[in-house]
């Protein structure tokens, strides 16, 4: 199902979450919101559920305008950073509770709840209570019962935040296999940009209620449109009005009429790369990361010359 | 738990839309009728009666001997039994929670006790511990002491039933805040009783205030029990809560408004200490 | 220093010797005031053989005192885990002018003497009542005593745990579909009802123990109004001590009773906490 949010503005009080905020999500398709704290990114996840009631603006779902629609009634499934367990019923309790609500056969029930817990793993825990489980196994629990009435639309709010960082990503590349399985239009919000470049088909950067880049991974990564995308997607050298990703940043050991000298400041060694922060010589910082080749063929010592020259560099109009 | 964010200030309206103005309506008129027909109204209409012709008769009525005895027995009582139920509830207090010791279970039990008892029941133990036919009787009638149908016993009882509050109140705050910075205390130097007085105390103070109000409001309007043990000596061994009701009976209704509204007023003044040191927000 | 250090694992909350001198007092203070007056009262029960004990408990006008004090008590317990919990909605999930203040007066019922809270009803609710409403020297006045005194109890034990829940369990029942009624129903409910058996129970305890509260407006009408503590007030005053420990005990016993089962009950609707 496709989703289209329009002009959505929200405030809370003084402070505006959302500033004519739009949206287009393809059916189907996995979408990250993406921002800092504070970006609105959550408070346009609630709107589009129906959790929450804009100031303007509409939210349509496969072209039908359910502005004037409570929650109950959209057909989207949400899952809570904190799970939202209900601490109260065992594991089977929580993923019947929206067919029980629908009055479904009981049996129907039964059959689709065995289902669901066959598909996130979690079939000899049924008869647990969520305390009984650990964080990953509580959302994936919560991600069953979401599921269980068949949503038109998955929204996820910082669903992995949670959990340590292990799990994380296991659950992160599960969730990306589970799309892939189930075709369900997706839509979770997160403050990681790695988490969002790994699996979403789709990336909205937000920042400060409003929409500062829309597009895939790739596109925001070496096309962004302003200052904010590229800091906030990557590493960014900053030279005046310049910026340079510190893997764009050539170094040579002899000067070539483009490059600019420099000193090594600080070499460090990070697995398979190497940071290296230096100082040029008309005093800016910054710092390049090559790879343990490069660094031994540069023989790089703290405290020696090198000259760098930026193999791409953005500027943006303001 | 999910941090705090500027959508968790409004109370209502969170789950879907906001909720159906009707029913939020009728909640409202059910709570607020029925706290007004069981609590409010008949409170404010005692202040009314007692007024109604004037301040004059209502003022003579709370300054005759017999009224003015029966507050100094009732004040009297108070100070006795607020401080050592006080220093006796910082005590166990400590017992309980920092201390470990065979029949600990026993304690909580025994100081949990006085909320479950009939006042009448605790009347009627104390006379029969200390009167005439009871477990001490024949040594205190011996020796000339007189406990039952006199003060001491008054202030017995009312010892008994204001018991739990202050160490009810210590004991969770004593758990919550561990031992940490008593350990820290110790470290730098300090014996026992200077860590108690500088750092124990001084961490318990709100909950020690909040059970010293709790204390005395139950200390002020004890009746049951001491009607039992008090004997009803008007002029010398009654309390103000006995002096209501022997007005009561004595068909003086002004007389026993006039006193129950300066009970009242106490018990509003120790609402507004309750209001003042209650540990949690029960409203947003 | 070292000796010191050694000693840290038991917080030196008073110092040690200290710390004995006032665990004796304390066990001291407790005993005097506390058990043996209770030990007394139990043994003066049984004194008189258990003949004795037996008549005085299956004494018509004790019978009669004794249901009507379990029978009003229950009833008290059922409205006030009804009205208790819509006090607690409205004081935590609305806002309106004079909260802070309903809040405030909730608490009444604790400060306010018993035998004024009971003049208070007797004004309003009795002979010269304003409204016309006499209930005076009925069993509606011992029921009208009794909420009185017990208002609080539900009340305040629901208001935290309502604080406390967690919101997000509701919208998450919303977003599957569940209107208020049943998300109601299946999710606040469940997780307010232990606290609405600790309020039951606090007021249960104090219900059938109340004397004050019911003494003038009730009018004591043995077989009709009378209800257990006014009983074993009558038989002290007629000298009759053990008559009164025993019908004490048997109310001391119920109330044991009652307690544990709803201590159990709790521990069963808590069962997921234990898991």
């Amino acid at each position: 199902m496709a989703i289209t949010g329009r002009s959505l503005t929200k405030r809370f009080g003084s402070f505006t979450a959302l500033d004519d905020v739009s949206i287009e999500v393809a059916a189907g398709s996995l979408t990250a919101l993406l921002g800092p704290s504070g970006s609105g990114k959550s408070t346009l996840l609630r709107v589009i559920a129906g959790l929450e009631r804009p100031e303007t603006g509409t939210v349509e779902l496969d072209g039908i305008d359910v502005s004037g629609h409570a929650a109950q009634k959209r057909g989207v499934g949400f899952v809570f950073q904190h799970y939202a367990a209900f601490k109260h019923m065992t594991v089977r309790e929580n993923v019947s509770f929206g067919l029980k609500v629908r009055r479904r056969p009981r049996d129907e029930i039964r059959r689709r709840v065995d289902e669901l817990l066959e598909l996130v793993q979690l079939a000899g825990w049924a008869d647990h209570y969520p305390a009984q489980l650990s964080g990953g196994q509580r959302q994936r629990m919560a991600l069953a019962r979401a599921l269980a009435v068949e949503p038109k639309v998955l929204l996820l709010d910082e669903p992995f935040g949670a959990l340590d960082a292990r799990v994380r990503k296991e659950l992160r590349g599960w969730l990306r296999r589970l799309h892939d399985e189930m075709h369900v239009t997706t839509i979770f919000v997160t403050h990681d940009q790695e988490e969002a470049m790994e699996i979403a088909d789709q990336i909205v950067l937000m920042n400060h209620g409003r929409v500062e880049q829309v597009g895939g991974p790739r596109e925001l990564y070496e096309e962004p449109a302003n200052e904010f995308v590229m800091s906030f997607v990557g590493p960014v050298n900053r030279f005046g009005e310049s910026f340079v990703r510190p893997h764009d940043l050539e170094l040579k050991i002899e000067p070539n009429g483009e490059t600019t000298a420099g000193k090594v400041e600080r070499i460090i060694h990070l697995g398979f790369e190497v940071r290296v922060e230096l100082r040029l010589e008309d005093g800016r910082d910054c710092w390049a990361q090559v790879t343990r080749e490069e660094a031994e063929q540069l023989e790089l010592a703290p405290g020696g010359k090198i000259f760098v020259r930026p193999r791409r560099e953005k500027i943006f109009q303001s | 738990m999910p941090k705090a964010l500027a959508r968790d200030a409004d109370p209502r309206g969170r789950a879907g839309f906001a909720r159906a103005a009707v029913s939020t309506w009728v909640l409202r008129l059910v709570g607020l009728s029925y706290l007004a027909l069981i609590l409010a109204a008949p409170v404010g209409l005692v202040f009314w009666r007692t007024f109604e012709h004037g301040v004059g008769p209502a003022w003579d009525a709370v300054t005759t001997p017999a009224a003015k005895h029966a507050f100094l027995v009732t004040i009297i009582i108070a100070a006795i039994a607020v401080p050592a139920n006080t220093i006796f509830g910082v005590i166990c207090a400590l017992a309980i929670v920092r201390r470990r010791f065979p029949g600990k279970g026993i304690v909580n039990a025994l100081v949990d006790l006085p909320l479950a008892l009939s006042p009448v029941v605790v009347g009627l133990a104390f006379l029969l511990l200390y009167g005439r036919n009871g477990w001490f009787g024949s040594w205190l009638t011996e020796h000339g002491v007189q406990i039952v149908f006199a003060l001491p016993g008054m202030i017995l009882v009312t010892i008994f039933v204001s018991l739990p509050f202050v160490v009810r109140e210590v004991v969770p705050v004593l758990r919550e805040i561990g031992t940490e910075q008593e350990q820290a205390a110790a470290t730098l130097g300090a014996s026992g009783f200077q860590t108690f007085r500088r750092v124990t105390l001084p961490a318990i103070r709100w909950a020690v205030s909040y059970g010293v109000v709790l204390t005395t409001a139950r200390a002020l309007g004890e009746f049951g029990a001491v009607s039992v043990v008090s004997g009803h000596i008007v002029g010398k061994t009654e309390t103000a809560t006995l002096h209501v009701e022997e007005r009561f009976q004595s068909f003086d209704y002004t007389g026993a408004y006039a006193a129950s509204v300066v009970l009242a007023l106490l018990a509003i003044a120790t609402l507004l200490g309750m209001t003042l040191f209650k540990p949690k927000e029960a409203i947003r | 220093m070292s000796a010191r250090v050694e000693s840290l694992p038991r917080a030196p909350a008073v110092g040690r010797t200290g710390a004995g001198v006032g665990m004796g007092l304390a066990t001291a203070y407790l005993s005097l005031i506390v058990l043996l007056p209770l030990a007394a009262l139990v043994w003066h029960a049984g004194k008189a053989g258990r003949s004795s004990f037996w008549d005085a408990v299956s004494d018509p006008q004790a019978v009669s005192a004794l249901k009507l004090t379990l029978a009003v008590s229950v009833v008290v317990c059922l409205v006030n885990a009804v009205m208790g919990t819509v006090v607690a909605w409205i004081l935590v999930r609305d806002r309106f002018p004079g909260q802070g203040l309903v809040n405030a007066i909730i608490d009444l019922p604790f400060a306010l003497p018993t035998i004024v809270a009971g003049l208070t009803l007797l004004a309003l609710y009795g002979p010269n009542g304003p409204v016309g409403v006499n209930v005076a020297f009925s069993r509606t006045a011992v029921l009208l005593a009794l909420l009185f005194v017990t208002l609080p109890f539900v009340i305040r034990t629901v208001q935290p745990v309502l604080l406390e829940l967690d919101r997000e369990m509701e919208e998450a029942a919303v977003s599957l579909g569940a209107g208020p009624l049943l998300t109601f129903r299946h999710i606040v409910f469940p997780n307010l009802f232990p606290a609405i058996l600790s309020g039951v129970a606090l007021a249960f305890a104090r219900a059938i123990g109340e004397f004050g509260a019911v003494v003038l407006i009730s009018g004591n009408l043995p077989f009709k109004t009378e209800v257990a503590s006014v009983f074993i007030f009558g038989r002290i005053e007629s000298g009759d001590a053990p008559g009164a420990a025993a019908v004490s005990v048997v109310i001391l016993l119920i109330s044991f009773a009652v307690l544990l089962g709803i201590g159990a009950l709790r521990r069963w609707a808590t069962r997921h906490d234990r898991a």
